[in-house]
């Protein structure tokens, strides 16, 4: 027993931290080179859309509801479309229904192909950062030709989507989509048995399954630690109950699981793609009936989709008047920043590092 | 012994092949753009700055009727309606503020004049946060008949989709 003590210290990780992927601060009380202690800080990013969106007409809304999570805006998109839809009881054209499948399943190949290449780079890999970008690029520009926009997109509306992809759309789309699964080998082969990238990752950051299901953890990091959980299973929403396709799962619950298991969905993504792109049928893509001032009548719902990061949902209120009473957004991220406290103390701040990076949590959803 | 047989491999297999793939990307073409010199051309349905566009006599179609602003969801665009010489309403101010402008493209699709239209432009960079209030001066297209009457017009509106695109 020595008589003299030492101290611990706090270091601020954040709210301007290269690898906190947008600005969240992480409190850490250190001891020596150890964790002892982690108080995330949140708010930083927070702009009150929720609040905004009371303010707006439905149709207003899309464009909000896309700055909630600007990596997969389509998704953000949908469940905004969808709730009211089931307010309204609106039928959609199987058109619209096909090629929102097509943009949700495009947008998580993007939003995948990025959390490859920046937790690539948080850990210390340069060249996967670049490769990740260059693929994306493709994806994006798929979104620009068919709705002017490469990040906000604001394509999928109330009712259907705005318009009808154009022409040559589908042969760029598959040939993208072959150029992306050339490249997964080298994805693959650059990262899967580099033994440097084998040390950082496998056996760090380990979340236990229970921890991950009281905690409400959903979508890839949630599989990765055992548990067969998708809404697009689970509780299908749209169409994805006519398509063939695999939920992959991983049961070690670490930074390496979580990280192939995103390079696993992204095939599978790419399965429901060439499905929806051979199965697209002819006709409308838009129900006619929904104006710009359009509105529903009185309920709630609470609606849930599954888009790159976990369970997206929007619980929704309308009075029967053209602005919604209230929305409310449940971002996965949000749930993602609790759990980094109870699974990542008593480790390196680098290795920190490789679990918030690959829990791929995005701060714009989790404040909002 | 073995791992050394294991090593020496590497550096004169396995380093080789990496610096190959290093070598064959020296010779291709690079994904990048020289950004400032060299610009990417955008996709027709891009949606960049606004335009307000004229009839093929050079008076606006503007008839400022406020849809536009009524579907902003931003609440970027002021204007104020005045009387023009033949009679016809048309505006007197016309303001789009593009620090709140989101670029949604609702003005666009509101229009029912097929007035406004976002086109490709993509750079504001400005060094007065007033320079970003952008007047109906700086938003109208030019006369388009001015100088040659016969000149073919090729409309630049995208209001019903669908339609053949320039
Ligand atoms: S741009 Fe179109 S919608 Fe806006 S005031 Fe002019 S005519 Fe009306
Ligand atoms: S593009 Fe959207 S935000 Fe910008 S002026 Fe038009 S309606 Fe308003």
């Amino acid at each position: 027993m020595r008589e003299l003590r030492t101290e611990e210290f706090i270091v601020n990780m954040g709210p301007q931290h290269p690898s906190t992927h947008g600005v969240c601060r992480l409190v850490l009380t250190m001891d020596g080179e150890k964790i002892v202690k982690i108080e995330p800080v949140i708010g930083y990013l927070h702009r009150a859309i929720e609040k905004v969106m009371e303010n707006r007409t439905y149709s207003q809304c899309i464009p909000m509801m896309d700055r909630v999570e600007y990596v997969t805006s389509m998704s953000c998109e949908y469940v905004f479309s969808l709730a009211t839809e089931r307010i309204a009881e609106m039928e959609v054209p199987e058109r619209a229904k096909y090629l929102r499948v097509i943009m949700l399943e495009l947008n998580r190949i993007a939003s995948h192909l990025l959390f490859y290449g920046v937790t690539a780079m948080d850990i210390g890999a340069l060249t996967p950062f670049l490769y990740g970008m260059r693929e994306r690029e493709l994806i994006i520009d798929l979104f620009e030709m068919t709705c002017g926009q490469r990040l906000t997109y604001n394509y999928i509306r109330i009712g259907g989507v705005s318009k009808d992809i154009p022409k040559g759309f589908e042969q760029k789309c598959r040939s993208a989509l072959k150029v992306i699964a050339e490249k997964m080998s080298d994805y693959e082969g650059l990262l899967n048995e580099n033994p440097i990238w084998l040390k950082r990752t496998k056996g760090v950051g380990i979340l236990p399954k229970e921890l991950a299901i009281a905690y409400g953890v959903s979508g890839p990091n949630l599989r990765a630690s055992g548990v067969q959980y998708d809404l697009r299973r689970n509780d299908p929403y749209c169409i994805y109950d006519k398509f063939d396709f695999d939920i992959p799962v991983r049961y070690n619950g670490d930074c390496f699981d979580r990280y192939i298991l995103r390079l696993d969905e992204i095939k599978q993504s790419m399965r429901i793609i060439y499905q929806a792109l051979d199965g697209l049928p002819e006709g409308d893509v838009k129900n006619k009936k929904v104006k710009l001032t359009f509105k529903p009548p009185a309920g709630e719902t609470y609606t849930r989709i599954e888009n790159s990061r976990g369970e997206l949902g929007v619980y929704l209120i309308s009075d029967g008047g053209k602005k919604p009473l209230r929305v409310k957004t449940r971002g996965a991220s949000f749930n993602h920043v609790q759990i980094l406290p109870h699974f990542s103390t008593n480790m390196l701040i680098a290795d920190l590092v490789a679990n918030f990076a690959t829990l791929d949590i995005i701060m714009p959803e989790v404040d909002r | 012994m073995k791992e050394v047989i294991k090593a020496v491999g590497h550096v004169f297999i396995k380093m080789p092949q990496g610096l190959l793939v290093t070598l064959k990307h020296l010779f291709k073409k690079p994904v990048t753009l020289d950004y400032p010199r060299k610009k990417k051309p955008m996709m027709p349905r891009y949606r960049g700055r606004h335009y307000l566009e004229r009839y093929d006599d050079g008076s606006e179609r503007c008839v400022c009727c406020g849809l536009c602003a009524a579907a902003c969801p931003a609440d970027a665009i002021y204007m104020e309606p005045e009387e023009g010489e033949h009679g016809e309403r048309r505006a007197k101010v016309y303001e789009i503020n593009l620090l709140r402008c989101i670029f949604c493209g609702f003005c666009e699709e509101a229009c029912p004049e097929e007035a406004i239209f976002l086109g490709q432009e993509y750079e504001f960079a400005a060094d007065k946060r007033n320079s970003f209030l952008w007047t109906k001066e700086d938003m109208l297209v030019p006369h388009p008949r001015k100088d040659n009457p016969f000149k073919k017009i090729i409309r630049r509106v995208r209001k019903v989709y669908g339609v053949t695109e320039q």
